[in-house]
């Protein structure tokens, strides 16, 4: 059945490349993410402005436009300011303009996360004469990653669905490469139903790590 | 920067912003009716109601919308015959009804997710009150449970309305000129490719806020019971 008159192995091969964007735009966006909430919580008022409208402004612009500005617009805005021939190569401006603005999505995860962690214990740590370097290392971090986890899941779900769209910019991911599959063989719905298949499939399978990493993460926690 | 291309553009635009809306309002509009029922059968006990409910949801929410679109737009292709015999050709081959079809059964799985999550957060008194008042079935469902789920759903709904308005900027990559439409068009003619796309993200970002701007009023109108009265009522304390 997966066979498609011989274009199966294509979507097979467009499948590593979706898990490969997902995963580094992830790791974009979380370390963005980590940048960005310590700018919303920061005591600096450009910090917070800052981080402010990096949020509003990704959330108001959708993830296509973002995508075509980054991919098509940056470089002729580059070529205009500093008269310089620069071209993106897809797979960067694919994993950079997500992680960008799931960054956003996970600044909002890691803020609440932080502020989930009760007041007692930074003051605590401070009473034990932790500076601020230690305190995040040793009291906040640890705790965070355990709030954060179900929003870095969410997260994570939406944007191994969005990185269907770097297939706009020709990047032979899934979804280009079902397209292909879909124009060669004839059979655009063969091919685009096994597409949606295979990304149900991953669905799926981050959900059960998701599920695992939680009950991981939260190993210590008493349960009534 | 080529501001005389924004500036004759901006008509161009203006009408894309008629058709993202067009599209939005349809979805948003058709996916609540549908939403509205799946969510009352996904809180059955019966399998046969809730699962394929289930299933729809779980298909909808678990694949990406560019692959729905395609699946739609480009896959009905391949059953043209079939579809020309029952007379539903017609409809396939327009990109508008592919558009709106796969927006509106994309909204309805989010949407009626997000109202059985309201329907669940019910708090079990306001039910039990009601069964001892004599209501059951339609009448419980009408009068209680579902604006009580609406009230409690609204603000996950405001983000979901959100998302699709930004969703339907991927209709034109089935030649829907929506926004984005317009900006590529006139993009790939005229190389202002930033110029272009930033004005399109421009008019995203105020058609975004405008939405949360009026769903903001609509909660606020809707909590009014829950509002402490002391907050805003100094003259009561002067008399």
């Amino acid at each position: 059945m997966f066979d498609i008159k011989g274009y199966g192995w294509l979507l097979l091969e467009g499948v590593q490349l979706t898990v490969l964007v997902g995963v580094f735009s992830m790791v974009i966006a979380i370390l963005l993410g980590l940048v960005g909430a310590l700018g919303k919580l920061s005591g600096s008022r450009i910090a917070r402005a800052a981080a402010g409208a990096y949020t509003t402004i990704i959330r108001g612009v959708p993830e296509l436009v973002m995508i075509l500005l980054v991919y098509y617009g940056v470089p002729t805005l580059i070529q205009d300011i500093f008269d310089a021939n620069i071209d993106f190569n897809p797979f960067a401006a694919g994993i950079a303009t997500i992680g960008f603005i799931y960054g956003a999505f996970s600044t909002e995860v890691f803020r609440g996360s932080y502020l989930a962690v009760s007041r007692g214990q930074i003051e605590a740590a401070k009473a034990a004469g932790m500076n601020r370097i230690l305190l995040f290392r040793r009291i906040l971090l640890p705790q965070m990653w355990r709030f954060a986890l179900p929003g870095l899941g969410n997260v994570w779900m939406v944007l191994i669905k969005a990185t269907a769209l770097v297939s706009v910019i020709q990047l032979p991911e899934l979804m280009r490469n079902a397209d292909i599959a879909s124009r060669s063989t004839r059979l655009p719905f063969t091919c685009y139903f096994t597409a949606s298949l295979i990304y149900l499939l991953l669905t799926v399978v981050s959900m059960s790590i998701q599920q695992r990493a939680e009950a991981w993460a939260n190993r210590g926690v008493r349960r009534a | 920067m080529d501001v005389a291309i924004i500036q004759d553009s901006i008509p161009r635009l203006l009408h894309g912003t008629v058709i993202t809306v067009e599209l939005t309002a349809a979805s948003v509009a058709i996916g609540l009716c549908l939403a509205v029922p799946l969510a009352l059968m996904r809180t059955y006990r019966n399998p046969l109601l809730w699962m394929p409910v289930y299933g729809f949801n779980f298909y909808f929410r678990g694949t990406p919308l560019l692959v729905q679109i395609f699946l739609v737009y480009y896959g009905s292709g391949q059953f043209q015959e079939f579809l020309t015999q029952i007379g539903l050709w017609t409809f396939f081959r327009e990109a508008w009804f592919c558009a709106v079809l796969t927006l509106t059964l994309n909204t309805a799985a989010y949407t009626s997710e997000i109202l059985r999550g309201g329907i669940e957060a019910i708090p079990f008194g306001e039910i039990e009150a009601a069964r001892a008042c004599g209501m059951s079935g339609s009448l419980l469902r009408r009068r209680i449970i579902l604006p009580k789920a609406f009230r409690l759903a609204w603000p996950a709904y405001t983000n979901e309305v959100v998302f699709l308005l930004q969703a339907t900027s991927l209709v034109s990559i089935i030649t829907i000129m929506d926004i984005t439409g317009v900006a590529r068009m006139v993009a790939s003619r005229s190389f202002a490719f930033y110029e272009l796309y930033i004005t399109a993200a421009l008019f995203y970002l105020i058609l975004v806020y405008g939405i949360l701007f009026v769903f903001r009023k609509v909660e606020y109108r809707l909590s009014g019971h829950l509002r402490s009265p002391s907050l805003n009522t100094s003259e009561y304390i002067n008399l």
